[in-house]
């Protein structure tokens, strides 16, 4: 439990910090609550020659609302997203999950950026990132960019950030009218990650018919993907329990599931479809319907 | 003032420095120039060591020493194993392995460097060659012919095999009016999983030639005695101390080869050497609980009377013997009849070799294997004769009494065991339980009750039934200025004695609770002792210390009497006071303790000063028991089980300090019901840990339990003075059957008979897709 010898830099700035992520592109890591990385690095799995801390980075923490959306900075803890009361108001799944997220320990340390930058399969935030339809912005020597998250999670523990860049925000529409988020978690007793996570966003229009539909699955499968089928399944129909379980059977569809000791694949596969249903019907009800 | 003290609920003096972090771990004490040990070892279950080469090692910075099995070839000794038993089988366990390596976490070298990281960066350049051999980690593969044998030498698999039979079997045979319910239970393997992993500071001084040793342990005496043996050195000149110690829960009742290569590097470098175990290392290479295959028979008449109990038990031991190692499974065959009146009984006991790590004294070790055989063996014949479990109990409880002998060979000290039950079937409200249960069947919601009642063996135990001496160590030491110094061979660990010793003392002595100190740990200071374990501190520690008080009173009484010039049986102790029985003559409890130390005016033939040491031995075990009930819900679409309502009705016999005993209960529960939902320790058919971390292993977390619901009864038992049974393993114990059997009780409507731990949803799922649970309203 002991990581092997590494070099540990400071930067003030996010331009500092992105000509250090530059300089250690092949061996270096950057470090946010390090609940990821640290635990990594004792087991001697991940050995960073060099470690860029982004603790002291300025204007990297805050949650705010612009342009109708809500901006988080990458380096905002867990914590600090379950307890905003903006969020709590404006985007109430994003509090959800972070409540869902290991222990307090945890949530203290860990940030959402972390998070969506190590991609880690049964994270959480990534659900709720695919299903508010985020988008997370990186900064890196050559400048900064946008990137959809439809886009950004491309394998296990993989993502279509470049070599040298750095996450330092994410964008997530408020919640409309009509709307209820919701998300439900499956914990693992050992680890508290997700067996299975499901967020859920619906938007009922005034006669209470599913406008819109959007789902984010989490821990099944090597990355975190959007039940696309279930919410063409769902969008257009009347919210009725029987709707919701019906359209959750395709919550895993074209997925390729993963088994463990924990849970077998088709276990894990009922599960998703449990958890999604109760996640739309949860959203449902809070967006006033039934 | 003795009645007051004793029963009170008084907080716990060792919780200040405690929680405020300023208690002394092993890893907190540094002394100067200090060396850290860190070990290689094995990835592999099974494979020969063909070559260990240790050159890059030894360049690496700050290394002074590496080591290896051959180094420590006739110059250590092995790791001891305390139980004989006859036909027992113990391989050679050296402290490093030579030759060959038996299971994943093995030590294969040992590394000593300036800094604990220098030492774990240097471990990783030590490089090993290793040859597999195919390994076995299934018993029922490790008996066949032909299976991969873990040690060659000894021809097979089979460590021991034991027995016990009593009754009349021919007639229980014969007899076609009996039910025969067979069932196979597994009980799986557990990592101990203290808080605070193990730690050795080995320190020896060249030019005096002694050793000092501070090690994580609950019995600094035996380890004391071995790590002089294993070192081959006087014990005169070793001293070993527990410090603070995090939590053991029977791990730390072991003499461990890293014990042993600490000593000897500390002897070879003249300095003192560090070992800290990390998490990982813990969960491969401290000893593992539990883990056995159990099929048992049961005989019972259609009244629900059980006549018979057959048990085959297949214990899994891993590849070496540690120090109790197959003692366990003996004390599984010794209470595997319960607090059940049952005449005829056969026991059959395997030990067998595979290649894991060794499991050994878990709390409970052993008898919570037992209890969960004959629990769920009670409600399984409930169910085949359609009878409530509460009624199949009862009808086989000895009535309440004294001395009960059972066919095992063990006799029951005290038993009250309808009371227990009769009290936590009113604490739990069962019968409006059951009736709600059914109510909500209708609705397709499953509620289970599940109910235990255990009889476990306590306070360990008469020396002629132990393996390293079964008495325990107390002197009562009253100072020159009138302040208590208690010494207690018992070697605490977190269970609070340091409160309830010092109870006992001031109680007895009259004197305030704030001027008793208790200490313990230091083999220099605590002239002998056994240690802390088989939830034997206050039974066994605890009477050695009020008899130790008892012989200060006496001779303080003589003294008293010459001054008061009354009898020495007329003395009372109140108050800081020693008095004539009506009170009318009284001197200072100060004022004798100056007296005997003066020692101007002493009465003949009394001795100066006030320091008594009592060994106690007693005269048996003491048999604790209790009834607990277990409310699930199971989420009938995935499987998922959550404890409802958890209530326990403890009998430890007389309590000392109720908050104590909620304390050990409350952390028992936890562990119990961690066994039956969460945890297992799994290796793969090579020998691999698969959960060899936290992020896989799952500890049972406050925040999964509801309000523990706790009552007790006290049934005194004879065999000490003071009439305490013990409580440290009874939660454990008694947790685990409530639970399954609170979970397939729900589960019945599904036809569901046995389920084996942990009852992970999975599990349960498996039955619930099956189909439609009958007697379901249609909705
Ligand atoms: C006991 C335990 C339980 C946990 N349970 C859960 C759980 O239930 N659910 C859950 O979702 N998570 C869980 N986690 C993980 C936790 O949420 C982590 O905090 C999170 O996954 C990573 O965030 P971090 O800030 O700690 O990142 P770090 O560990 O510091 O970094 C993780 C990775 O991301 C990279 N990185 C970090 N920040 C940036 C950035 N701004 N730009 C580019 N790259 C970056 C790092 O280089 C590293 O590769 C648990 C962790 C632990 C230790």
């Amino acid at each position: 439990m002991i990581p092997e010898s590494f070099e540990y830099h400071v930067p003030k700035t996010v331009d500092e910090a992105a000509r250090m992520a530059a300089e250690f592109a092949d061996d270096g890591k950057v470090l946010a609550g390090g609940h990821s990385l640290i635990p990594m690095m004792k087991l001697r799995l991940a050995s960073p020659k060099h470690l860029i801390d982004l603790g002291r980075v300025e204007g990297l923490k805050y949650i705010r609302e612009a342009d109708g959306k809500i901006e988080i900075g990458a380096l905002t803890t867990h914590f600090q997203a379950e307890y905003a009361t903006l969020l709590k108001e404006k985007c109430p799944l994003l509090p959800e999950t972070a409540r869902a997220i290991g222990d307090v320990q945890v949530r203290n340390k860990g940030t959402i950026g972390g998070s969506l930058a190590h991609a880690d399969p049964a994270a959480d935030w990534p659900a709720a990132a695919l299903a508010l339809d985020a988008e997370l912005k990186t900064v890196s020597t050559s400048g900064e960019r946008w990137i959809p998250v439809s886009e950004f999670f491309v394998d296990l523990l993989t993502t279509s950030m470049n070599p040298g860049e750095i996450l330092t925000a994410i964008r997530f529409p408020a919640l409309p009218v009509r709307s209820g988020d919701a998300y439900a978690k499956h914990a693992h007793p050992a680890s508290g990650f997700a067996v299975v996570g499901v967020a859920a966003r619906v938007t009922l229009d005034e006669k209470g018919i599913v406008e819109k539909a959007r789902v984010g699955v989490t821990g099944v499968s090597s990355k975190a993907y959007r039940a696309s089928s279930v919410e063409a399944a769902i969008t257009g129909k009347a919210p009725s329990s029987k709707n919701l379980d019906t359209a959750s059977l395709h919550a895993v569809d074209g997925i390729d599931l993963n088994g463990d000791l924990y849970a077998s694949a088709e276990y894990r596969g009922h599960l998703a479809k449990v958890y999604t249903a109760r996640a739309l019907a949860l959203a449902v009800e809070r967006a006033g319907g039934k | 003032m003795a009645a007051k003290l004793l029963g009170e609920r008084i907080k716990r003096k060792e919780d200040p420095r405690l929680i405020q972090g300023r208690a002394h771990y092993v890893d907190d004490i540094k002394l100067v120039g200090m060396l850290h040990l860190a070990f290689v070892r094995s990835p592999y279950g099974h494979a020969r060591l063909t070559a260990i080469n240790t050159g890059a090692a030894r360049n690496a910075p700050g290394v002074v020493a590496v080591f290896t099995g051959e180094d420590l070839k006739g110059r250590l000794g092995f790791v001891p194993c305390a139980v004989e038993m006859d036909g027992l089988k113990i391989p050679e366990h050296p402290c490093l392995a030579i030759g060959e390596v038996r299971y994943v976490g093995e030590p294969v070298a040992a590394v000593v460097a300036t800094g604990r990281y220098l030492a774990a960066d240097a471990a990783a350049l030590v490089e090993v060659d290793y040859d597999m051999l195919p390994a076995v980690t299934s018993m029922e593969q490790a008996l066949e012919k032909g299976s991969p044998l873990v040690h060659e030498s000894l021809g097979d698999n089979l460590a021991f095999v034991a027995k016990i039979e009593g009754g009349d079997w021919k007639s229980v045979e014969a007899d076609p009016s009996l039910k025969v319910i067979r069932q196979r239970m597994i009980n799986q393997r557990l990592g101990p999983m203290a808080i605070e992993t193990r730690g050795v500071i080995a320190s020896y001084s060249p030019g005096e030639d002694t050793l000092t040793v501070w090690s994580s342990t609950q019995i600094p005496h035996l380890l004391k005695t071995h790590l002089a043996i294993l070192n081959k050195m006087d014990e005169s000149r070793c001293r070993v101390i527990a410090p603070e110690v995090g939590g053991a829960f029977g791990s730390k009742l072991n003499v461990y080869g890293e014990e042993g290569v600490a000593c000897f590097a500390s002897r070879q470098l003249g300095k003192p050497v560090k070992w800290i175990e990390g998490r990982r290392e813990n969960l491969a290479g401290t000893i593992h609980g539990r883990d056995q295959i159990d099929d048992v028979e049961i005989y019972a008449k259609p009244d629900g009377t059980v006549v018979g109990l057959k048990c085959f038990i297949l214990a899994d031991l891993g590849a070496y013997h540690q120090f109790l190692t197959p003692g366990i499974p003996t004390l599984t065959a010794m209470m595997v009849l319960g607090c059940y009146n049952i005449k005829n009984v056969f026991v059959e006991t395997k030990g067998v070799f595979t290649n894991k790590m060794a499991t050994d004294a878990y709390r409970g070790a052993g008898r919570p294997e037992a209890t969960y055989i004959i629990e769920r063996a009670m409600d399984l014949v409930a169910r085949e004769l359609g009878m409530d479990p509460v009624d199949v109990r009862m009808k086989n409880f000895p009535a309440p009494g004294k001395d009960i002998v059972l066919p095992t060979g063990v006799n029951y000290d005290t038993a009250n065991y309808q009371k227990t039950l009769k009290k936590v079937l009113k604490l739990s409200g069962y019968s409006k339980l059951r009736k709600e249960q059914v109510r909500l069947r209708k609705k397709g919601k499953l509620l289970g009750i599940g109910l235990s009642t255990y009889v476990e063996i306590c306070a360990m135990g008469p020396s002629s039934r132990m393996p390293a001496g079964g008495w325990e160590s107390g002197t009562v030491r009253v100072e020159p200025t009138g302040k208590v110094t208690v010494l207690t061979g018992a070697s605490p660990h977190g269970q609070g004695e340091e409160t309830s010793f010092a109870q006992i003392v001031a109680g007895e002595l009259g004197i305030p609770y704030d001027d008793v100190t208790v200490f313990h740990g230091d083999t220099a200071q605590v002239p002998m002792g056994i240690g802390t374990f088989g939830s034997r501190a206050t039974a066994v520690g605890g009477s050695a210390i009020y008899y130790a008080a008892q012989r200060i009173k006496k001779k303080m009484a003589r003294i008293a009497a010459h001054k008061l010039e009354i009898k020495p049986g007329e003395v009372v102790f109140a108050d800081g006071k020693l008095q004539s029985k009506d009170g009318s003559k009284s001197v200072a409890f100060t004022e004798i303790v100056t007296e005997a130390y003066y020692a101007r005016q002493l009465p003949p033939g009394v001795e100066p000063g006030l320091s008594e040491l009592y060994v106690f031995e007693p005269p048996n075990f003491t048999y604790p028991f209790g009834a607990h009930v277990a409310v699930t819900e199971i989420d009938a679409q995935t499987g998922e089980v959550s404890l409802r309502n958890y209530f326990a009705v403890d009998d430890c016999g007389r309590i000392l300090n109720p908050m104590l005993v909620d304390g050990q209960v409350h952390g028992g529960l936890a562990q119990g019901i961690g066994q039956a939902l969460w945890e297992e320790l799994i290796y793969d058919e090579n020998g691999q840990l698969l959960t060899g971390t936290l992020m896989d292993y799952a500890m049972p977390r406050a925040r999964q339990f509801p309000w523990f619901e706790t009552a007790n009864t006290e049934t005194r038992t004879p065999v000490n003075p003071l009439g305490v049974k013990g409580v440290g393993e009874a939660g454990t114990i008694g947790s685990t059957p409530a639970l399954v059997n609170s979970v397939v009780d729900a589960m019945s409507a599904f036809g569901v008979r046995h389920i084996d731990m942990p009852l992970k949803p999975e599990k349960i799922w498996v039955h619930l897709k099956q189909g439609a649970m009958p007697g379901r309203d249609a909705a």
